[in-house]
């Protein structure tokens, strides 16, 4: 029997053994899973672990070697071109460098998917758009370029833009990465909100651990391609998994490696 | 969504319920504005709305707009308390006149 990493009686996302091979390497091993709705779930690990692929995979971006990723009730790996656009629309994503248009002003990039997806009135997505600015506390920035944003700037433009269609599911890659940490606070502030109020799931891969404990109703911790552990954030402290307990007192990956793998997997044999 | 208009008494009564949400707020955003041409005061019961989203909310602004430069008086009735959490995320809680009973609005026109 497969045993599956989460909680939920009717989970937001199930992924069930998933296996991704990039070429002769194998990046993601049986990975089982379930996503609760309305809940934050924090994807951690170190470099390397997965974490990217695993979330390109619930985006619809990466096909897997094998298993299935169920979201909202459709198995994209399997889904038409039609299947997967819906699906697509009950997404809002926000990746790490912010991917916005260069083009394009803020509110122009903000108010793409609207354009693209809804027939509604220019008046209503004007307030839409000021509304998602404001919630983000970018108002003021509504008609700057991307290159004149800062960085911390760009990660909010970029949230704003993934809550216009108001998703019923959100994903964050490395949302603290690059900011400061009063900066970071209101992002993590921000997603609790959106969970809330707009009943959002969220799914935030990260390996900054203070927003992990700040912002995560559930974590699943991932190494070497495979999630080793999902559970509260209280239970992952108390988890007794060395590699968890590394991650968590950041002690380098050497003091927990078996010496003797190591040794084989640097020299071969 | 449902959208039920009730004239008379002196003004609208646009009584709401179910889902507000991108599907339906071009619908709710003509009522109000249909409603506001007639010229007539507009009050919408929110009570019965278990879901509203930003754009639920624009087409609130929109008609809140659109009634102050008619000068006509507009009120949110029955805030039910998912609503009022968008509405506070969004910081109209504090533009909208709201109120828990429709004799409070009747006694403003």
């Amino acid at each position: 029997m497969t045993s599956v990493a989460g909680t939920s009686a009717s989970p937001a996302i199930s992924i069930r053994n998933l296996f991704v091979d990039y070429g002769p390497r194998r990046i993601l091993t049986d990975v089982n899973l379930d996503i609760p709705a309305s809940q934050i779930t924090v994807i951690m690990g170190q470099s390397g672990a997965g974490k990217t692929t695993l979330l390109r995979c619930m985006l619809g971006l990466k096909k897997p070697s094998s298993g299935s990723v169920n979201i909202l009730g459709t198995d994209i790996v399997r889904a038409s071109r039609r299947e997967l656009n819906a699906v697509r629309k009950q997404m809002g994503v926000a990746f790490q460098g912010g991917a916005l248009f260069s083009s394009m002003s803020v509110a122009e990039n903000i108010q793409l998917a609207l354009r693209e997806h809804t027939s509604l009135d220019e008046k209503t997505i004007q307030i839409m758009t000021r509304i998602k600015l404001d919630m983000v506390n970018m108002l003021a920035a509504e008609n700057l370029m991307p290159a004149e944003l800062s960085g911390g700037m760009t990660k909010r433009a970029a949230l704003a833009r993934a809550i216009i269609m108001d998703p019923k599911l959100l994903f964050f890659d490395e949302p603290s990465a690059g900011l400061d940490p009063s900066t970071a606070a209101e992002l993590d502030q921000l997603m609790i909100t959106l969970k809330t109020t707009l009943r959002m799931t969220i799914i935030v891969v990260t390996h900054e651990l203070d927003s992990i404990f700040k912002i995560a109703d559930h974590i699943a911790v991932m190494a070497n391609g495979r999630v080793i552990e999902f559970g509260t954030p209280q239970q992952i402290i108390a988890s007794a998994n060395p590699e968890i307990q590394g991650m968590l007192n950041r002690k380098p990956r050497e003091n927990i490696v078996d010496t003797d793998a190591h040794l084989r997997r640097l020299v071969g044999g | 969504m449902e959208c039920n208009l009730k004239s008379g008494a002196g003004y609208d009564l646009l009584e709401l319920s179910g889902e507000v949400d991108l599907q339906y707020s071009p619908q709710l955003r003509e009522k109000i504005l249909g409603s506001l041409r007639s010229g007539a005061p507009l009050l919408i019961d929110l009570g019965r709305v278990s879901y509203i989203d930003s754009s639920g909310i624009a087409s609130l602004v929109e008609g809140f707009q659109a009634a102050k430069s008619a000068k006509l008086p507009y009120g949110l009735l029955n805030i039910s308390a998912t609503a009022m959490q968008v509405l506070t995320l969004t910081r109209l809680d504090k533009i909208f006149d709201l109120y828990t009973d429709a004799a409070h609005f009747e006694a403003q026109l």
